[in-house]
């Protein structure tokens, strides 16, 4: 009985060698695959930036090969054309002003509807919800109108557009935050004495921080990366975007791929390393967004 | 507590509700009207009834331009989210520090806007696909983006390698929320990899089909950065989809009333295709 016992107990083992072989065997391959894969959507990014590295005949001779040098100077002259420190000062000011009207305004639509019962707040939720439907060209013309006629196709202007577009999508994934947060926590709060906004600032705003990350990551996306808002209602000598500066630039250069090339590299890589570094927390935001 | 009748309210809601009055109801309101005239984006001449909508469907341009924009969004809606899937499952499939790595670079190209992209696929098609024609003498590289046909997969290239990597991050987190124990138990029985995806990923999948549809499928529909960086609608608009139709018509032409019929038109299509993708998917969320 005994021996059976061990018989089957080495057999076990054996096939569990087996599998675990089978297993590193496909995860192997597995990461093949991955790695094939990640080299071939990297390829795009990889040719970028070894031909802003050449001069503009060597990228008319072949671009498939490796810069000789280093020469910098591609770098330099973009960087001056492209005026980059404005540029993204301005890209850095639409964006980070835009997002804070957004987290606040929203979060506060948000906590009123999800703290009110009554039909009248159905209403405003269905109200808020067209938001989601109606696609930005629907109304472009009239509101680029509407904002000329009272002179707001200025940076503050743009921040209010991209508050009215956006708060739709962020009031929605406030209150199914809030859903998710008991209202007896505001109500000891109230018996303790405390107003309504004192309790949005201190209770609830900092309940809904992981909120917060995914509102800020989705819109932040958007409005550093818009072209087409920004090109119709900043569209003047010092308030350029990037992205605006950038067409500028390149119907300026269009033959000359060297510069156009140093420039696309400029402007993309701060953004690739700020995402490597708060990679976790875009991830997450995604993710989050998706899921409510 | 927050009572229809209390001050705290209509204050908290006040900021939201007016921004959408000002950038969303008064333009629509607004735009609908002036879609019933000759408005010239100054002022406006005469009332023309359904004028401007007649004009719009004998539009050849425009309709092609719906055409392309159609034919553009179910192409690229479809791989985009196969790729995607493929990329969601890989990267799942427990790869140690590999898996961060597949999804940073999977996911790069969404950091990076339209008109930015169109001009590094400009780029690759023009020059560097040169290269490999001139190295290879294989034809299939020459002159991309110079005819209707390469224009279009041009652009179909570009959005797939932009919101595949989205739309991944999007299948791993329904993916990692599937219990553990159920795939166990799959394997335990001997079903095979393609079987478990099949009878148990794929239907616990559905509420994800809700979200990633919709979104690239209105993408899809409303792209304008990359249409215009990448091809400016060429050769000869055969490749302007409809966001860039109405923006012509309105900002180059300034025939702002009929621009807006246009706009109309194109809005009332996608709320449509919204609503019934919408509701298709959120029926199978259910059945399944």
């Amino acid at each position: 009985m005994m021996k059976r016992n061990k018989e089957q107990s080495s057999e076990e083992k054996r096939n569990k060698t087996a599998i675990q072989k089978n297993k590193d065997k496909k995860k192997i391959s597995m990461i093949m695959v991955g790695i094939v894969a990640s080299l071939f959507w990297f390829y795009p990014f990889f040719l970028i930036i070894i031909n802003s590295f050449k001069t503009k005949s060597e990228i008319f001779q072949n671009t498939l090969t490796l810069p000789t040098g280093l020469n910098s100077e591609n770098y330099t002259t973009a960087f001056e054309k492209l005026d980059f420190v404005k540029s993204a000062a301005n890209s850095v000011l639409i964006t980070v002003g835009s997002l804070v009207l957004i987290v606040f305004v929203s979060s506060m639509a948000a906590y009123a509807l999800s703290r009110n019962t009554s039909k009248i707040s159905s209403i405003i939720y269905f109200i808020i919800a067209i938001g989601l439907l109606v696609p930005f060209q629907g109304i472009m013309i009239p509101l680029i109108s509407l904002f000329g006629k009272v002179s707001m196709l200025n940076q503050p202007g743009l921040m209010i557009m991209y508050l009215g577009l956006a708060t739709s999508m962020s009031t929605f994934l406030y209150y199914g935050a809030l859903r998710g947060i008991p209202k007896s926590l505001d109500e000891a709060a109230v018996i303790d004495g405390a107003t309504t906004f004192h309790i949005y600032w201190k209770v609830i705003l900092p309940l809904l921080k992981p909120t917060t990350v995914t509102v800020i990551v989705l819109n932040s996306l958007w409005f550093w990366n818009d072209y087409l808002l920004p090109s119709l209602s900043v569209n003047k000598e010092g308030m350029y975007t990037i992205p605006l500066k950038m067409f500028y630039f390149f119907g300026e250069f269009n033959k000359q791929w060297h510069l156009a090339l140093a420039a696309l590299v400029m402007v993309i890589l701060p953004i690739i390393i700020l995402f490597i570094v708060l990679q976790k927390h875009v991830v997450k935001g995604i993710s989050d967004g998706a899921v409510k | 507590m927050l009572t229809n009748r209390s001050k705290s309210f209509w204050l908290l809601l006040a900021p939201a509700l007016l921004a959408l009055i000002v950038v969303l109801f008064i333009p629509l309101m607004t735009g609908s009207y002036y879609s019933l005239t000759d408005w010239n984006g100054n002022t406006v001449g005469h009332f023309v009834n359904f004028d401007n909508y007649i004009r719009a469907f004998q539009d050849q341009m425009f309709i092609d331009s719906l055409i392309f924009t159609a034919k553009f969004s179910i192409v690229s809606v479809i791989l985009i989210n196969v790729i995607a899937l493929m990329l969601a499952t890989l990267v799942t499939q427990k790869l140690g520090k590999w898996t961060t790595l597949f999804r940073t670079v999977f996911f790069m190209p969404n950091l990076i806007g339209g008109i930015i992209l169109g001009f590094i696929w400009q780029f690759i098609f023009n020059k560097a696909f040169e290269s490999i024609a001139d190295l290879t003498n294989i034809e299939f590289f020459k002159g991309w983006l110079d005819t209707p046909e390469t224009g279009f997969w041009g652009l179909v290239i570009l959005f797939v390698w932009q919101m595949s990597g989205y739309m991944m991050l999007i299948y791993i987190s329904f993916l990692n929320n599937i219990p553990e124990e159920i795939l166990e138990a799959a394997d335990m029985d001997g079903a095979s990899p393609l079987q478990t995806f099949i009878k148990i990923k794929l239907p616990m999948l559905m509420p994800a089909f809700t979200v990633t549809l919709f979104l690239t499928l209105s993408n899809a529909f409303k792209i304008y950065d990359q249409n215009l960086a990448l091809t400016q609608g060429g050769p000869y608009n055969s490749t302007q989809m409809t966001a860039m139709n109405i923006y012509n018509e309105a900002f180059s032409m300034r025939n702002m009333g009929f621009a807006q019929s246009k706009a109309i038109i194109f809005l009332v299509i996608i709320v449509i295709i919204s609503i019934i993708q919408i509701s298709i998917t959120r029926k199978k969320e259910i059945s399944a």
